[in-house]
């Protein structure tokens, strides 16, 4: 699995992706290999896909540690706790200052699988930004 | 400690600064290296405890020959005396005593194995845990790394491309709006189609019973009635 093959098949899906959602996908060079994955429609909220030896990791950022009302600071991390079990497939994290949501994969998953995550975490990502908006300045 | 104790160290430091890596890709070196070293000797360990558990096997044989050797010349001794030869009976005897002294060679030699294939299974349990407890750390550590470096490679394409990752609210703001956009074209698109087909006027009409009337049985026969009269 790397990134290529992902960007070739998500490329070429077109309408035809059991989601219901288009991808366009622009991988990145540098240290690591990334992929931008946007899902047409939805091009503000990339996902970024790298594969490490072990894991393929899917990753949207929500928002930065400047975006965060800072008195409701602790309320958003009691929200992120409480959300992180029922949002399926996908975690809280924060990556320096920015809040992101992720799904981590086997390096033996399908396409098809892959496809579901990205659907699942873009999706996850909206209602998230929509559901949590108000801890945000 | 652990590694997670390192990684938050490092991240409460500030060495998540892009260029700046968790542990030094040196010490991950020494890490991995000290990960072969231990598959290797487990490897050695693993093979060690098959020679000694073949070597206990051996020594427990020869320990149960000696003693039925032993026990058979028992019986002999016996029918010597039975036979008032007591001079071959010494002579079993004194043989006797050689199996005896033997028996208690092999004896100690198998419980040496035995403690010693112990000691090697302890040993190879201890080390697969270790290393599978490297293995983990190490996965972190990379993991943590692999992350920052992707981190660092997408702001690096953002910040060269112009393009700038949006603030949160604006985001979904415009994937909203882009979305009811889309939504209100596609309402209006159906609204035009139903109109632009006249459907619904011709169907009103014709509720009405204005226009163009749509001919029956009933009208047909009436005007052929009326053609023949």
């Amino acid at each position: 699995m790397n990134i290529h093959t992902l960007a070739n098949h998500l490329n070429s899906l077109g309408n035809n992706s059991q989601t219901g959602f288009q991808f366009d996908c622009y991988p990145i060079d540098g240290e690591v290999e990334v992929l931008q994955v946007n899902v047409v429609g939805r091009e503000e909220i990339p996902v970024f896909v790298s594969v490490t030896d072990n894991q393929i990791l899917c990753i949207s950022y929500l928002w930065g540690e400047n975006e965060v009302n800072q008195e409701r600071r602790s309320e958003m991390f009691e929200t992120m706790l409480e959300l992180n079990i029922p949002m399926p497939l996908s975690a809280f994290a924060k990556i320096d200052d920015k809040y992101v949501v992720y799904g981590a994969l086997s390096l033996q998953s399908s396409m098809l699988e892959i496809e579901q995550e990205l659907a699942v975490l873009s999706d996850n990502c909206l209602e998230v930004i929509d559901e949590m908006v108000d801890y945000l300045k | 400690m652990g590694i997670l104790n390192k990684i938050l160290t490092a991240f409460r430091g500030g060495a998540t600064e892009v260029g700046q890596s968790i542990v030094d890709a040196n010490s991950t070196r020494i890490f991995e290296q000290e990960i072969r070293d231990a598959e290797k000797h487990l490897t050695n360990a693993k093979r060690e405890l098959t020679d000694v558990m073949a070597k206990e096997m051996q020594a427990s044989r020869e320990v149960d020959r000696l003693k039925r050797s032993i026990t058979e010349h028992e019986g002999y001794v016996a029918q010597a005396l039975d036979k008032g030869n007591e001079a071959l009976a010494i002579e079993v005897a004194e043989k006797i005593a050689q199996l005896e002294q033997e028996l208690a060679e092999q004896q100690t030699a198998n419980d040496s194995f035995s403690a010693h294939a112990v000691r090697l299974k302890d040993l190879v349990k201890k080390t697969e845990r270790q290393l599978s407890d490297y293995q983990r750390q190490l996965s972190m550590v990379k993991t943590t790394e692999s992350v920052q470096k992707a981190t660092a490679t997408i702001t690096d394409s953002f910040a060269s491309s112009n393009s700038k990752l949006l603030n949160a609210k604006d985001s979904l703001e415009r994937i909203k709006a882009r979305q009811q956009q889309f939504d209100d074209r596609l309402k209006a698109a159906e609204t035009l189609a139903e109109e632009g087909s006249d459907k619904s006027l011709q169907a009103k009409l014709a509720e009405a019973g204005i226009g163009e009337q749509k001919s029956n049985a009933n009208a047909v026969l009436e005007r052929i009635k009326a053609r023949k009269s």
